[in-house]
């Protein structure tokens, strides 16, 4: 762990990989020390912002440097770090009939029929949310399911396109451009301004998708651009 | 002053100038959600306004860049306008910043163009009462939450957001120097950078350029190279922090910062300096100096 300053009211903490980024940030947001004014986890990283007249780095810093790696770490035989804050699952139903199957199954060598499969099997969660307000990193990707991100990303990507780059799935919460490979779309809306949190995907909750037929599921089909 | 029991009126924007928003403290701690705070991106020239007319901390004002604002007061009231400082007339007579001014019914108040800064900030007793949008009426231009930009012809209506009668008559005048200087705190990611990133950054004044906004101030002046030329996986920035993109040339983040970046961050401009920059016009050269590490007690470890 490798604690970076980030102004003065912030510190930037690195870890070795994203377990281990969730990991902290589910310990921090279970036990919040006191003063935190927002933490923010990403794929190597913890962001830990705090109001100045409560505490300060060094206490932060202490405080990190006290916990045992076995409170930062996982255990080998914990599953998902989710199944320690047990926030309830969300199901994303989708139809796969993404335009990017294809060019999916000639990078991974996989028919469309297996991407679909592996991507169903796969025991996904929230790592971290950004890119756009409620544009969830959902973890857990199937390992022969990694590639990179488009070569050109498409300059608009339909709400509730369901895509998949590097190790992550993700939902467009809103039409946006994008560079993801889009394999299905949801109806479901993740992010509703007039819900609170508005974000149905918050790190750490664990995610299942699963296939729906040619119908739309309870609304308007979307489009593919 | 309007009293407690009558209606507090509303607000009929005739000319919203180049660029008016509704902006408050924003939205904290929603960073997780990819929400980022937004608010006032000069939050103490929106605290003072609010002070000056007896408004709770956190009752929204109008941001107003550079000038160009008129707007029609319904409803007796009172005002205060801080930040850049503009010539300022209510009904055809002249008024001052930096001091609250009782408004009568029908007023028409014309807000011109600072000569120095860029905004300016509209504070109204009670506030203004526009719906939040997850508990914030400020407006987040990147992502579009919130109350859209003003243009003419939208009438705000008026709120509760007061406390007792305002007590302070009048405020030191904020003062814009011609070449700023922001004191910084090197990291997180200096160690990205060649050996002389730093140097160059503290040797060098760099000029605002055109395309700054509510997301942040972009500079222009000597490159700084990077040393490491890995992806950075993407990570946590804030408000102040100085990313260097592939161009070599600086980025301040101000309130409407995107929540996540993938450039390395040379280092944040301290919370009390970031004013400074939001209020820095194009053309006009800034500087930095480091900070002492001391910063909020934080001994150097």
């Amino acid at each position: 762990m490798r604690i970076l300053p980030c102004g003065d009211e912030a510190l930037l903490v690195e870890v070795a990989n994203l377990r281990e980024a969730e990991e902290l940030y589910g310990r921090l947001r279970r036990d919040p020390p006191p003063g935190l004014t927002d933490l923010v986890p990403a794929a190597r990283t913890v962001l830990i912002a705090f109001d100045p007249a409560v505490t300060g780095p060094a206490r932060l810093q202490a405080l990190l440097h006290g916990m045992s790696p076995a409170d930062v770490t996982s255990p080998a035989d914990v599953t998902s770090p989710a199944d320690v804050t047990s926030p309830a699952t969300v199901t994303i139903p989708v139809r796969y009939d993404g335009p990017d199957l294809v060019d999916l199954a000639r990078l991974t060598g996989l028919s469309p029929a297996q991407i679909i499969e592996r991507h169903l099997r796969g025991r996904h969660r929230v790592a971290f949310c950004g890119f756009a307000p409620g544009f969830a990193y959902i973890a857990g990707l199937d390992p022969g399911l990694r590639v990179a991100r488009r070569d050109s990303p498409r300059t608009r990507v339909p709400a509730g396109a369901v895509a998949i780059a590097d190790e992550f799935s993700g939902v467009y919460p809103r039409a946006s451009p994008g560079g993801w490979h889009l394999i299905g779309r949801t109806d479901l809306a993740v992010f509703d301004l007039t819900r609170n949190p508005p974000a149905l995907l918050v790190p750490g909750t664990p995610v299942r998708f699963v296939a729906v037929g040619g119908a739309a599921v309870g609304g308007a089909a979307v489009a593919w651009a | 002053m309007t009293g407690s029991g009558e209606p507090p009126g509303e607000i009929a924007i005739v000319a919203s100038g180049p660029f008016a928003t509704v902006q408050d403290l924003g939205r904290p701690g929603l960073a997780h959600l990819g929400i980022t705070r937004s608010g006032a991106v000069d939050r103490p020239s929106l605290l003072l306004a609010n002070r000056l007319v007896g408004n709770l901390a956190g009752a929204a004002a109008i941001e107003i860049t550079y000038g160009g604002l008129i707007v029609r007061f319904s409803h007796p009231g009172m005002i205060a306008i801080t930040g850049a400082p503009c010539p300022l007339t209510l009904s055809d007579r002249e008024i001052g910043m930096y001091a609250p001014v009782d408004v009568p019914a029908g007023a028409l108040l014309r807000i011109g163009a600072p000569a120095r800064g860029v905004r300016t900030y509209l504070g109204i007793r009670g506030g203004v009462d526009v719906p939040a949008v997850l508990d914030s009426r400020s407006r987040d231009t990147l992502a579009g939450i919130g109350p859209e930009p003003l243009v003419a012809g939208v009438r705000l209506p008026l709120g509760q957001e007061k406390s007792d009668p305002p007590t302070i008559d009048l405020a030191p005048l904020a003062r814009y120097v011609d070449e700023p200087e922001l004191r910084v705190l090197t990291g997180p990611r200096a160690d990205w950078f060649a050996p002389d990133a730093v140097s160059t950054l503290w040797a060098n004044a760099y000029e605002v350029t055109a395309d700054s906004d509510r997301v942040g101030v972009r500079l222009r002046g000597p490159a700084m190279r990077r040393h490491l030329t890995a992806e950075l996986p993407s990570e946590a920035v804030v408000a102040g922090g100085i990313q260097i993109p592939p161009s070599g040339q600086p980025v301040i983040f101000l309130a409407d910062h995107p929540v996540t970046g993938g450039y390395p961050v040379l280092g944040v401009v301290v919370a009390k300096d970031l004013p400074l920059a939001a209020q820095c016009r194009p053309g006009q050269r800034l500087r930095f100096r480091p900070a002492r590490q001391a910063v909020n007690g934080l001994p150097a470890r």
